[in-house]
């Protein structure tokens, strides 16, 4: 299934960007984007026109954001290499990584010698 | 009703695999379940089919357990063919976890007992390192384990709907939502089985696989079993891609990609709630075990009641006093699953002589004063 | 980790909890109020003390008076707890909560739950497409990020929400392509009969004719009667589809905005076990409490949308009829001051409450939106359930939600039953042919809302 990236469809929200003085900057999958300071991560991406936000594990179907309040878990992305972050409760902050979450959640195990403390 | 029929009470992977193997040999049965409202030991079970560290003190159910081993694949194909579920069986052996020295070497001791006597169970102890070979995501605060190729794990939702599907399949009557109150033996022979709401089947054979109900439905037809709940709180994370292939004692990842994890072990009466310490302290294992689960999230907790009799072994007894009239019970009930079906089923129909020794399993041994028990985890 | 008692414990910062707290205060107890948002206000009155003009201008004057209950909050010395995540609460009084990565835990003498309202699940071909979102989704991005549609967007269900929505699109110069709603002739007479109750909240009433006029003034292809609704579309949405008047439509757009009412959120109180009810007016579970919410003989109060829908003021008014009745319980009785204002506060509760039955019956979802009868109709998004795969485990003896899990793992994902539950106790008792009250409800366990294990192994 094509996972269409920010901009080849054109976004469906926009918003007034005069009236808000601030804006972040973070990673979405490689690409920087600004958006407005005190959105969550959800709104943000929809004002940038991505979609889907994630694939199902169980059958990949394509997914975005439902409810807006927590409590869909359709917006789940990875944030800072945290996976299944609901989007919608997550306010964008500077130098933030965002990535799809594409499937189940993959555990990466570390090298041999590479332990982590914990 | 047919006077040869087999009334078991109980539609528990006990009950239920028993009557599945009652009504493979061409027995009529009739299985009385509570459905959605009873105590279901089933729904909470950790998925395990385990033998290593089974059987410890007691060589006869150590042999049991062995053999219930061996049960197992055949009854998940058998399974498979007739209702076209697949239980997710995995055998590809297992690993139990250890945190210290100490624990090690108390493993290795029992370990080594096991291994010579009966059947002799296979193991291996293994450091940190040798262990982080074969389990590449074990954490540093793991002191070792100890890996056992005969342990598995299998799904027991799956296992439970498989075997009423099988039930349906092979024509046995199954009634849900029905709470056995009392079970009366004919002075002719015979038994008659009456609901709480009235309803009433009789039968010419009898097994009590009620679980916690069999403490008082045992007493009804002279037999013994005291069993006592006892619970156990298991936590499940979210979907992940596999990284897991062999269960552990306490962890293990699902056919789906959720990873269980356990367990607790609690004197709390018919309480299956959950709380929030067994819950952190579970959480808390489980990342000393595997550290890349930190970030993994947890989306359900529950608590369920084992069916524990004073020793931690199952009951399996005929009545001397109302023959016809059996108990059986074990909190295994799925590592268990294939010699129910396959040993018990035809023995409590009549169909098959009773199990060599089985009278070790009987629920009168609690009565010995003599004897002293202990049903520690 | 340290404990240290609570008179009032509130769970959730929308108007109820709000309230309570403003009310409790004044009776001196101490207060907590958790809250998962950073800014209070629930969802109704979300970022109204930070939401831009134009987003405020568009959202009308209900909502800006949700900035006074948060002001008289600030001012009450209250405790508030921004980005707390509840996961568990239970009967002795403690609540686990999650706040920047660590769980921590409060010990209250009372607790009030107020954790609000969810929008329906809305279970029709093609409703998990991206490009499809509820009315109350595309309000909060009005609230949170003033965002509104680019292109000419459709709107569709039933309900209040689905006209204001409409209503405030218009005021910020959103195009609207269709309003396609179920409402139909047969809901009006039955909507009569509650009529002279309504009348007496007339105030309400009014607004909502007067939403439905601005519609017509600006020519807004309004379908009524609508019925079989449906999204179209591969990878995402492409079309809304309905019939009308006998006539199947398509309207090709890219956002759906959907909506049919809103339901208690209802997790934490199953999870405590208190008993609950299947109301057949309100077509959801509601918790069984006295008239101040308590819980059984718990100290566990109810306030707000989550005992039943009442709306934002009515809300407000439980809110402090609780911490009122929990004042009582936790100091001297026979107060008289707090008996005048007991009577006060009903009183405004009665006024809110007034509007409600004509609502229920005027609004009410149609049953082909609650009981999918095409079998492909995803039921469970998370595990990608079908309403045919559930009426199958029926037929091969499920009778109830919990068995389901043993025949798939509808309910198993991470919504923890949320956008599932409603249609699969409902399913069930349609194919069983008994009432929902029968059936029951998904077992709701902890945690309440996603925890990592390392959040939880501290």
């Amino acid at each position: 299934m094509p996972t269409e990236t920010k901009g080849s469809a054109s976004p469906l929200f926009s918003s007034d960007d005069a009236e808000r003085s601030c804006s972040v900057t973070l990673q979405f999958e490689g690409e920087t984007l600004t958006v407005p300071a005190g959105v969550t991560v959800a709104a943000a991406l929809l004002l940038q026109g991505v979609a889907p936000f994630r694939t199902t594990p169980v059958t990949s179907a394509p997914r975005a954001p439902y409810c807006m309040m927590g409590v869909c878990f359709e917006c789940l992305v990875e944030v800072d290499g945290k996976p299944s972050r609901q989007a919608c409760l997550t306010t964008v902050r500077d130098g933030m990584l965002i990535k799809r979450q594409l499937g189940a959640s993959a555990l990466v195990i570390p090298e041999e010698g590479d332990e982590n403390e914990r | 009703m047919r006077k040869e029929e087999v009334i078991v009470v109980g539609g528990g992977v006990v009950g239920a695999a028993i009557a599945f193997g009652v009504a493979k040999g061409g027995t009529p049965v009739t299985l009385l379940d509570q459905g959605d409202i009873a105590d279901r030991a089933s729904r909470g079970n950790f998925g395990l089919v385990w033998i290593q560290s089974k059987g410890h003190g007691f060589p006869r159910y150590a042999r049991w357990c062995r053999e219930a081993i061996d049960h197992w694949k055949p009854l998940a194909t058998e399974l498979k063919e007739l209702t076209g579920v697949d239980v997710d069986l995995r055998q590809p052996g297992g690993f139990w976890i250890g945190f210290s020295d100490a624990e090690m070497r108390a493993r290795e001791a029992m370990l080594e007992g096991l291994k010579n006597t009966g059947p002799g169970v296979p193991y291996q102890m293994l450091d940190h390192a040798e262990l982080r070979a074969r389990l590449p995501a074990i954490g540093p605060k793991v002191a070792g384990g100890s890996w056992c190729p005969l342990d598995g794990h299998v799904n027991p939702l799956k296992l439970l709907h498989a075997l009423h599907a099988g039930l349906k399949a092979l024509g046995a009557e199954v009634f849900s939502s029905v709470d056995v109150s009392e079970v009366r033996h004919r002075p002719a022979g015979g038994f008659v089985v009456k609901s709480s709401e009235g309803r009433t089947w009789s039968g010419a054979r009898v097994v009590l696989a009620a679980g916690l109900g069999n403490k008082h439905l045992a007493a009804q037809v002279g037999l013994h079993a005291p069993v006592e709940p006892n619970r156990g709180q298991v936590l499940i994370t979210e979907r992940l891609k596999p990284f897991l292939p062999y269960p552990t004692n306490k962890a293990r990842q699902t056919a789906e990609g959720t990873v269980q994890l356990g367990y607790s072990v609690e004197d709390v009466g018919f309480d299956d709630g959950t709380t929030a310490s067994a819950i952190e302290s579970i959480a808390k294992r489980a990342v000393a075990t595997f550290p890349i689960l930190s970030d993994v999230r947890l989306v359900r907790a529950w608590g369920a009641l084992r069916v524990m009799t004073p020793d931690g072994h199952p009951i399996y007894q005929e009545s001397t006093s109302c023959p016809g009239a059996f108990v059986t019970t074990s909190h295994s009930g799925v590592s268990l699953a294939g010699t129910h079906t396959y040993i018990v089923g035809p023995w409590v129909a009549g169909l098959a002589p009773a199990p060599d020794a089985i009278g070790e399993f009987s629920g009168d041994r609690y009565l010995d004063p003599s004897r002293s028990f202990s049903n520690a985890h | 980790m340290n404990a240290s008692t609570i008179d009032l414990v509130i769970v959730g910062a929308g108007p109820a909890g709000l309230a309570a707290a403003t009310e409790a205060r004044t009776w001196g107890l101490s207060v907590a109020v958790l809250d998962e948002q950073p800014a209070t206000g629930g969802q109704i009155y979300r970022g109204v003390d930070t939401s831009t003009a134009k987003a405020r201008s568009v959202l009308g004057e209900d909502y800006a008076a949700g900035a006074l209950l948060t002001k008289a909050f600030v001012q009450s010395g209250a405790r508030h707890i921004a980005g707390a995540s509840v996961w568990n609460v239970s009967r002795d009084l403690t609540v686990n909560y999650l706040l920047d990565g660590v769980s921590r835990v409060l010990q209250a003498r009372s607790i009030i739950l107020a954790s609000g309202a969810m929008e329906r699940p809305f279970p029709v071909p093609g409703w998990t497409l991206p490009g499809v979102m509820g009315a109350g989704a595309a309000q909060i991005l009005i609230k949170n990020a003033g965002a509104f549609p680019s292109d000419p967007v459709v709107l569709a269900g039933c309900g209040p929400l689905l006209y204001l929505l409409a209503v405030q699109y218009l005021q910020a110069g959103v195009k609207l392509k269709a309003v396609v709603h179920t409402t139909q002739r047969a809901d009006y007479l039955r909507a009569m009969r509650y009529l002279p109750a309504a009348l007496l909240g007339w105030q309400d009433l009014r607004k909502g004719m007067r939403m439905l006029q601005q519609l017509r003034r600006h020519n807004v292809p309004v379908y009524a009667g609508a019925e079989a609704i449906s999204v179209k579309g591969k990878d995402r949405a492409e079309a809304l589809c309905f019939t009308h008047k006998g006539r199947e439509h398509c309207i090709e757009t890219s956002l759906v905005l959907l909506h049919q009412g809103v339901v208690p959120n209802t997790q934490i109180s199953l999870s405590l076990r208190a008993k609950h009810n299947w109301s057949d007016t309100q077509l959801c579970w509601l918790p069984e409490t006295d008239d101040y919410g308590q819980i059984e003989d718990t100290r566990i109060y109810i306030a707000g949308d989550s005992r039943g829908i009442v709306g934002a003021k009515a809300s407000a008014e439980q809110g402090r009829l609780a911490a009122i009745a929990i004042a009582s319980k936790l100091q001297s009785p026979g107060e008289s001051g707090r008996k005048a204002r007991e009577n006060l506060v009903r009183a405004e509760l009665r006024k809110h409450l007034r509007i409600r039955p004509f609502l229920e019956a005027m609004y009410r979802p149609m049953a082909a939106h609650r009981m999918p009868a095409d079998d492909a109709v995803v039921v469970c998004r998370c595990e990608e359930v079908t309403a045919g795969q559930i009426r199958k485990y029926v037929e091969v003896g499920c009778h109830g939600p919990n068995q389901t899990k043993a025949f798939g793992r509808c309910g198993m994902g991470p919504c923890q039953g949320r956008l599932c539950g409603l249609t699969v106790t409902e399913l069930i008792a349609q194919a069983r042919d008994v009432s929902p009250q029968v059936v029951g409800y998904y077992r709701i366990r902890p945690p309440i809302k996603p925890v990592t294990l390392g959040e939880l192994a501290g």
